[in-house]
């Protein structure tokens, strides 16, 4: 039996560990202790517009001229970041700057972390808050998936009656089926063998079966559902992104939610009508031959384009001279996804045409090859603006030529756009193909707004209620447990630094349900102590040295102190599993507070208990 | 040292709680026949991120009376609207059931504008707008269900792992009797049920069983360390050491969520009532329901004795 004196000693490498903890705790809870300042975003709005020291004087200028206070300008990247001393300035120079940059920048709204900048540049950032904290919108949207594979089995019926006619079999319908997949009734069976041996091997990917003696059936697989879905959901994901960058939003969240849903969060925003407005647009796409006869150039200066033509302007605002005759629109694209050419190693975007779209699309290419041939990208948007008294909306439409190719062969289902400067140009042509290809219908089915008075009401209300609970909570404990209180007290305080720096470092969405768990985890992380000392103080009645009771206390306490943090946790993870949005940000907090809620009561509270009480001949314990 | 009841030393207690065992169980059992009733009969009033609908919230610069903002409300063909104070007198939060063909787009703003074009609404401001399409509620419903279900079987198989079956069914039924009697508290009262309402309840499973397992550890403990005694005796014995660290960490958890009641702002107010009944019921059944349950199920000495290998541990 080890004596007295020797017991509850750390050795000094456990002193050494946990004051590293701390320091590690300390250091990434500090930026949370500077706030925010309001700020405005600034960054270009195409791949080609730089933001750069060039531009940065350029706007102090310009916020110079119109006597628009503010702190300090900071080139953060590709973006430029301006600090207000309130929102009503930042709000008034956001406005101006819009105004005077035009369509070339994108200017939003920001909090900006106002740590000091050595903080930032060590990837220092305080907690991530929710929505529900700082204002802002949030959406849930639903990709409605039956339209998607209807949309699917319609571009089959025109394939199987294109390559009908083309293999001229006779046929007397192709229509959808009721329960799914794609039915074909012939007038005699010799045709219908034909049509089978045919269809069963350029659709290949669909499964057959013949449903009657005078009928076929296609059904897709499973597999290739899935893909669809997979592929609408992104497609959308992908669509929502481009709309929202337009918007304007520091920091928007686009996710997949489930296997059918997109959650687009957009904070700081308020103007519910214009954000629909702009993330519902529709956009086409339309491919034209270009018109070699005229000068673009001249055409742009005059600003009056030649008989069958229309003049355009390139996404870095070149004049570009297309015919007016359309050779194919974007509902016939299938895919359309960027790579590497086989050829020249060169990047390339691969695109895929549904069976009609290619029968037209080899028609109108066969005669042009050599050729130049451009793609109009066109977004319908609405616009709400005050006209007097009114709101008036108003429908426009943007164009702009994406990108202009030779046509180097005829082309048909799969063809090939080459000659593009660098991966990332395709994979943004890519994109934009896809955008105006045929989207599947998306519908809102939850929207949340939250004024920015009351996101930082909640805020002020949950702080307050945090710092209120450690107070009474510190209070009753010293009262309680006297020395020992004041311990379980300093590991309480500690536990709050730790789980706000695990919270900044994961950057977790903290919301208000978040500060709940903040304020259950205070309560219930003392409960460690408290069956501590409750058991020091029964060792102590059962006639045991104080030192021995302190020393059996911690000891027989601990299998207890797991088990019943063990069962919590298992509630907190189901929980996080199962729930959504601001039920996630509570089971986060509440998890991550059990686990350094062990740590800080166990552990350090048992450090500070030997530090102080440790190795010494002890007659009474204040406990 | 002599200490008094109001600083919850209970550690010279001898108190016989298990001879109230069976009026306990009585009185448990008609509670929950009155959450169940209440539930069969009056329902939930569940809020709007299970019905669906739309939640507008608007802020006053000056204090305004119901009836008038009702008014507005009726004109502007909104009659189905229901219409309260929230926190304060220049608070007003309007609900309006889910519709055909709601345009939910432009519903706040319409509702906005109505209530800024009548008489006395200049400067009325938005504070908050929630609209849930009815599809997202009957999920929302079904994941608080799939989680209490996930939370209450991981536990039940980490108690039958670490303790025993019988002490695991007790767990279960206590935890099973806290959150019948917070939800039957919620209909009895027609409190709206949230979403945040719904992670309190869950949240209470994680507390229940917290406080349950420390006076099942005490029970396993007192039965490996004493030889004599019968099953009530230790149990009752093991209920009474344990007493200070129950009353001590109950009265904590609830003085947290007590200020949060009155401090964390009108959004966590149902969030805390659920916390309160919960730890409140919580605690009574980690004394009674848990420990009383494994002693009707016929729980004895032998079933908690040591296994081999852990016999050295025990025994100094």
């Amino acid at each position: 039996m080890p004596t007295p004196y020797s017991l509850n000693q750390y050795p000094w490498w456990k002193y050494l560990l946990i004051g590293l903890v701390m320091l590690w705790g300390l250091t990434f809870a500090l930026p949370n202790l500077f706030g925010e300042d309001p700020a405005v975003q600034i960054s270009g709005a195409r791949a080609n517009i730089t933001v750069d020291a060039a531009f940065q004087n350029r706007v102090a200028a310009l916020l110079d001229a119109d006597k628009l206070p503010h702190q300090r300008l900071e080139l953060d990247g590709d973006r430029l970041l301006i600090r207000f001393a309130d929102t009503e300035e930042q709000l008034k120079a956001a406005d101006i700057l819009r105004d005077r940059l035009g369509r070339d920048y994108i200017v939003a709204l920001n909090l900006a972390s106002a740590a000091p900048g050595f903080l930032r540049a060590m990837g220092l950032n305080p907690m991530y808050l929710g929505l529900d904290l700082r204002g802002g919108v949030h959406f849930l949207m639903q990709v409605d998936m039956d339209a998607t594979i209807k949309q699917v089995e319609d571009s089959y019926v025109e394939e199987i009656r294109a390559q009908l006619r083309s293999d001229k079999i006779q046929y007397s319908a192709v229509s959808r089926a009721g329960g799914g997949g794609v039915q074909v009734e012939f007038k005699d069976a010799a045709e219908r063998d034909k049509a089978a041996q045919l269809l069963r091997k350029s659709l290949s990917g669909l499964q057959a079966s013949e449903p009657g003696p005078l009928s076929l059936k296609f059904t897709l697989s499973e597999r290739e559902i899935k893909e669809k879905r997979d592929f609408a959901l992104q497609q959308n994901i992908t669509t929502l992104r481009n709309r929202v960058n337009e918007l304007g939003v520091a920091e928007p969240i686009i996710q997949q939610q489930g296997s059918d849903r997109i959650v687009v969060q957009l904070p700081g925003v308020q103007d519910t009508a214009r954000a629909k407005e702009i993330l519902g647009a529709t956009a086409t796409l339309e491919f034209r031959l270009a018109d070699e006869e005229n000068d673009w150039n001249q055409a742009a200066a005059t600003g009056r384009a030649p008989l069958n033509s229309r003049l355009y302007k390139d996404r870095n605002g070149r004049p570009v001279l297309l015919q007016k005759r359309v050779m194919l629109t974007g509902d016939a694209i299938v895919d359309a996804s960027s790579g590497i050419d086989q050829q020249n190693g060169g990047p390339t975007v691969f695109v895929s045409l549904d069976g009609k779209g290619a029968k037209r699309f080899e028609d109108a290419t066969k005669d042009n090859i050599g050729k130049r041939m451009g793609v109009v990208f066109i977004e319908n948007k609405t616009e709400t603006k005050r006209v007097g008294d009114e709101l008036k909306k108003t429908a426009y439409t943007v164009e702009e030529v994406i990108n202009v190719a030779t046509i180097r062969d005829r082309l048909g289902r799969r063809f090939q756009i080459t000659g593009l400067d660098s991966t990332r140009e395709a994979r943004d042509l890519a994109l934009l193909l896809r955008a105006g290809a045929l989207v599947s219908p998306i519908e809102i089915i939850e929207e949340r707004t939250i004024g920015p008075s009351a996101g930082k009401e909640n805020i002020a209300q949950g702080f307050r209620a945090a710092a209120i609970a450690l107070v009474v909570i510190a209070g009753f404990m010293t009262w309680r447990y006297k020395n020992f209180g004041m311990i379980a007290t300093a590991a309480l305080a500690a536990n709050v630094v730790l789980l706000i720096a695990a919270l900044s470092m994961l950057q977790a969405t903290l919301t208000l349900p978040g500060i709940a768990g903040i304020v259950l985890t205070m309560g219930m992380a003392v409960d460690a102590n408290v069956l501590i000392y409750e058991r020091i103080r029964e060792e102590l009645r059962n006639g045991n040295s104080p030192q021995m009771a302190i020393h059996a206390g911690f000891e027989r306490a601990f299998s207890t102190i797991i088990d019943s943090n063990v069962t919590t946790l298992i509630a907190a993870i189901m929980l996080f599993g199962f729930g959504t949005g601001p039920i996630k940000g509570f089971a986060v907090t509440l998890s991550i507070g059990i686990v350094t809620s062990m740590f800080t009561a166990v552990t350090g509270s048992r450090a500070l208990v030997n530090l102080l009480y440790g190795g010494r001949k002890l007659q009474t314990l204040s406990v | 040292m002599k200490r008094a009841i109001w600083q919850f030393d209970f550690y010279n207690t001898k108190i016989d709680f298990l001879r109230w065992a069976k009026l306990a169980m009585g009185w448990s059992v008609a509670v929950l026949l009155i959450a169940v009733g209440s539930l069969l009969i009056r329902g939930m009033n569940l809020g709007l991120d299970f019905t669906g609908g739309t939640v507008i919230e608007v802020q006053y610069p000056h204090p305004v009376a119901i009836p008038e903002v009702r008014e507005t409300l009726v004109k502007a063909g909104y009659g189905d609207a229901q219409t309260q104070h929230f926190g304060t007198s220049h608070d007003v939060l309007i609900r309006i059931p889910p519709r055909e063909q709601m345009n939910a787009a432009t519903l706040s703003n319409q509702v906005l504008t109505a209530l800024q074009g009548a008489e006395g609404g200049t400067g009325v401001t938005l504070a908050r707008a929630e609209f849930v399409g009815p599809q997202v509620g009957k999920e929302l419903v079904e994941q608080g269900g799939l989680a209490a279900l996930g939370a209450l079987l991981g536990i039940l198989v980490y108690v039958m792992f670490r303790f025993e079956w019988r002490l695991a069914v007790g767990t279960i039924a206590a935890t099973v009797h806290d959150v019948l009697f917070t939800i039957g508290w919620f209909s009895l009262f027609q409190l709206d049920f949230d979403l945040t309402v719904l992670a309190a309840v869950l949240a209470v499973i994680g507390y229940s069983v917290n406080d349950t397992v420390v006076v099942l550890d005490r029970i396993r403990e007192n039965f490996r360390k004493r030889r004599k005694g019968s099953v009530i005796e230790v149990m009752n014995l093991s209920i009474n050491e344990t007493l200070s660290r129950t009353t001590m960490t109950s009265l904590v958890t609830l003085l947290s969520v007590i200020v949060m009641y009155f401090f964390g702002g009108t959004v966590m107010r149902g969030f805390s009532i659920a916390m309160i009944v919960g730890i409140v019921v919580g605690t009574y059944s980690s004394i009674y329901i848990a420990s009383a349950s494994a002693l009707y199920l016929g729980i004895s000495r032998e079933d908690l004795l040591p296994r081999a290998k852990e016999t050295a541990d025990d025994q100094p």
